[in-house]
Order: C-alpha cells, then sequence, then structure tokens
C-alpha cells in the first residue's frame, strides 16, 4: 500500500468510517504521522467514532475556500499522538469541494505526514470523485452481503477506470458460526466473485459498538478480536506479511479438516 | 446424504450464484467500451453472415445461470440466432 490510501465500499454502513479511524490509531501506534480526512459533506461522523467532534473548529471546505489555513483545521488526537483529524463541513454539500483541490491538499500534507487515510462517502457520485481524487492505493470495504459485494464490484471498476490499480479487499463483520452453518458469503468465495487481494478480514464484533458509543478506537483493546484484526491489517498496510486471523472462515469440509488436525 | 444436498442449497451458495450473474451483467453493461453484450451480437452476425442468412431481428444473446448434467451450475453465453438459407459457397458451380 502506498502512502496515500481511500477507504472506499460503495454502499453505505458496511464500517468505512470505523475502518480509518482504527487504522489511523494503528498506524500512529507503529511510529507513523498520520491524517485523516473525512470526505463525507454534509454527512460527517468520523468525528464521532474519534471523540473528537467537540473540538471542531474549522473543516476541510473552510481550509480549499481559504477560510482558515491548513494546520488551524487539523484536530490532534491527544490519546494518538501524531493523528490528526480533518473533519467534513456539515452545513455544506459535496459540490463544496472539487477534485483538482482535493489532489492540492493531500499534496501538501504528503509533506508533513507518512500516511493520509481519507474516508470516502457511500456513493459513486461527487463524494466518492472526491475521496479518490488524490489517492494512490485504496481499501475497499464490503460485508458479506450480495448487496454490499455487488457495490464493492461497481467501486473496483470505477477505481480501476480512474488509474486506481492498487486495490485491497477489507471484508468486514464477517460471523464465522453463520459461514459455517452455510448461511454467509465464505471468504474465499467473497475473494473468488471480486478477483482483488485480501488486505484482511474483521469479524463481528459487540465491542465495536462500544467502542463507537464511546468514541475510542478499538485497536488498543488487546483482548477484542475485532482490534486484533485492525492490528494485523495495520501490520500489512506498512508491508509486513501477517496471517490472517484463526477464524475458520472458509466453512468447507478442507477448513474443518485442518482445524480438526490442528487440535483447536 | 441430507447434510450433502443441504450444503448445496445453502443460502449462501445461492449468494454466491446469484453474485456472480448479476455481475457479469453489470460488468457487460458498464465497461468502458459501451455495451458488450451488443458488441458481441454484431461481431457473431459478421462472422455467421459469411455462412448464413441470418434474420437480425429474432437474434438473441444472453447470459444465464445453468445447471450441467451432474446438477452443478455454470454460467452460459447463448446465442440463439434464427437463419434464412445457407448462402451458396460457389462450390457447386462448374
Amino acid at each position: 500500500m502506498q502512502n496515500v490510501i481511500v477507504v472506499t465500499s460503495g454502499k453505505g454502513g458496511v464500517g468505512k468510517t470505523t475502518t480509518v479511524a482504527n487504522l489511523g490509531a494503528g498506524l500512529v501506534q507503529e511510529g507513523k504521522r498520520v491524517v485523516l480526512i473525512d470526505t463525507d459533506i454534509g454527512l460527517r461522523n468520523l468525528d464521532v467514532v474519534l471523540g473528537l467532534e467537540n473540538r471542531i473548529v474549522y473543516d476541510l471546505v473552510d481550509i480549499v475556500e481559504g477560510t482558515c489555513r491548513m494546520q488551524q483545521a487539523m484536530i490532534r488526537d491527544k490519546r494518538f499522538s501524531g493523528l490528526f483529524l480533518i473533519p467534513a463541513a456539515q452545513t455544506r454539500d459535496k459540490t463544496a469541494v472539487s477534485p483538482a483541490q482535493m489532489r492540492k491538499l493531500i499534496e501538501e500534507l504528503e509533506q508533513e505526514f507518512d500516511y493520509v487515510l481519507i474516508d470516502c462517502p457511500a456513493g459513486i457520485e461527487q463524494g466518492f470523485k472526491n475521496a479518490i481524487a488524490g489517492a494512490k492505493s485504496a481499501i475497499v470495504v464490503t460485508v458479506p452481503e450480495v448487496s454490499s459485494v455487488r457495490d464493492a464490484d461497481r467501486i473496483i471498476g470505477l477505481l480501476s477506470a480512474s488509474g486506481i490499480d492498487d486495490c485491497e479487499l477489507l471484508v468486514n463483520r464477517l460471523r464465522p458460526d453463520l459461514v459455517r452453518r452455510g448461511d454467509m458469503l465464505a471468504l474465499d468465495d467473497t475473494l473468488d466473485i471480486l478477483g482483488i487481494d485480501l488486505i484482511g478480514v474483521v469479524p463481528e464484533d459487540e465491542t465495536i459498538i462500544r467502542s463507537s458509543n464511546i468514541g475510542e478506537p478499538i485497536i488498543s483493546n488487546e483482548k477484542s478480536m475485532a482490534g486484533k484484526a485492525y492490528r494485523n491489517i495495520t501490520q500489512r498496510i506498512l508491508g509486513n506479511n501477517v496471517p490472517l486471523l484463526d477464524m475458520d472462515t472458509q466453512g468447507n469440509f478442507g477448513g474443518k479438516l485442518k482445524k480438526l488436525f490442528s487440535g483447536k | 446424504m441430507a447434510r450433502f444436498r443441504r450444503k448445496k442449497t445453502s443460502s449462501s451458495n445461492v449468494a454466491k450464484e446469484r453474485l456472480k450473474l448479476v455481475l457479469i451483467h453489470d460488468r457487460a453493461g458498464t465497461s468502458p467500451s459501451g455495451d458488450i453484450m451488443e458488441n458481441i451480437k454484431q461481431d457473431i452476425i459478421k462472422v455467421i453472415s459469411k455462412y448464413f442468412e441470418v434474420r437480425e431481428e429474432l437474434f438473441d444473446v444472453e447470459i444465464k445461470n445453468t445447471r450441467d448434467t451432474k446438477g452443478s451450475s455454470a454460467t452460459t453465453l447463448t446465442a440463439n440466432i434464427p437463419i434464412r438459407r445457407i448462402k451458396n459457397m460457389g462450390k457447386n458451380k462448374y
């Protein structure tokens, strides 16, 4: 993965914002300087997921319109030293920013940060175009459901048409029990259908709900399975090869057999 | 035996087959080179017309999920090409 990464999905509600918050915090814990940009103008949420909603003075639109300097709109996260957020404007719409303005902003941010993570809005219209404008790599988030996988396929096509070929899949909210029972798309099926590389799998996890309730990323929670999954994905972004979480995601006989013999 | 049958018709398998088909149509309809199905149709007509007079207005190409004799599903491209007559290729002219 390169240093400017857009997190996108097409479909809403699959976990883009939670992914950005946790991977941002994860990269910072690995000693990187990271800025997160919320491009969901009018429906901003990355601020609340991170628990930074009370500290917003300026936003993304203020920067591009020149109302403030870039530094003034960046909120420094006190819990994760080196993590910054540029929040979206809440009272404007997607047309308040253009792809050219995004490209220029990201060029400037790249000078100062190791990683720029962009939280993309749902949909394939202006907001999507803005979000991918300056990106070099993409993480496509999907849940193992027909509608989400279909939208992910469309997004992968659009990313490729925009010249973003470094594109990896994050399968979110997987339930191994349902996969085993044959009532949820198995990981291999999803990968087979979409035909792109996997960056990681995050299991369905109740601790995520608690974490967004209190506005604190789950990644620092050692006990949480989702936290562990995000830490693994962080390593893969950094180029380190770490094995997938063991949770019998294949739902096939071979997987069960392997489990039996590995004594788990 | 009941276990195997259940596996074959599990909802995740249904999801997989439905997705495969819908994505073929999505990709065909949204490719940068235009409507793939229409292009395929024109190309087939071009080839077939060398040998047959084709009734273009009844020509039909579609992609569908079918089951083979063993019951496993396959995605196939089916072309239904009504012909008016075979062309005289000139072999009988002396």
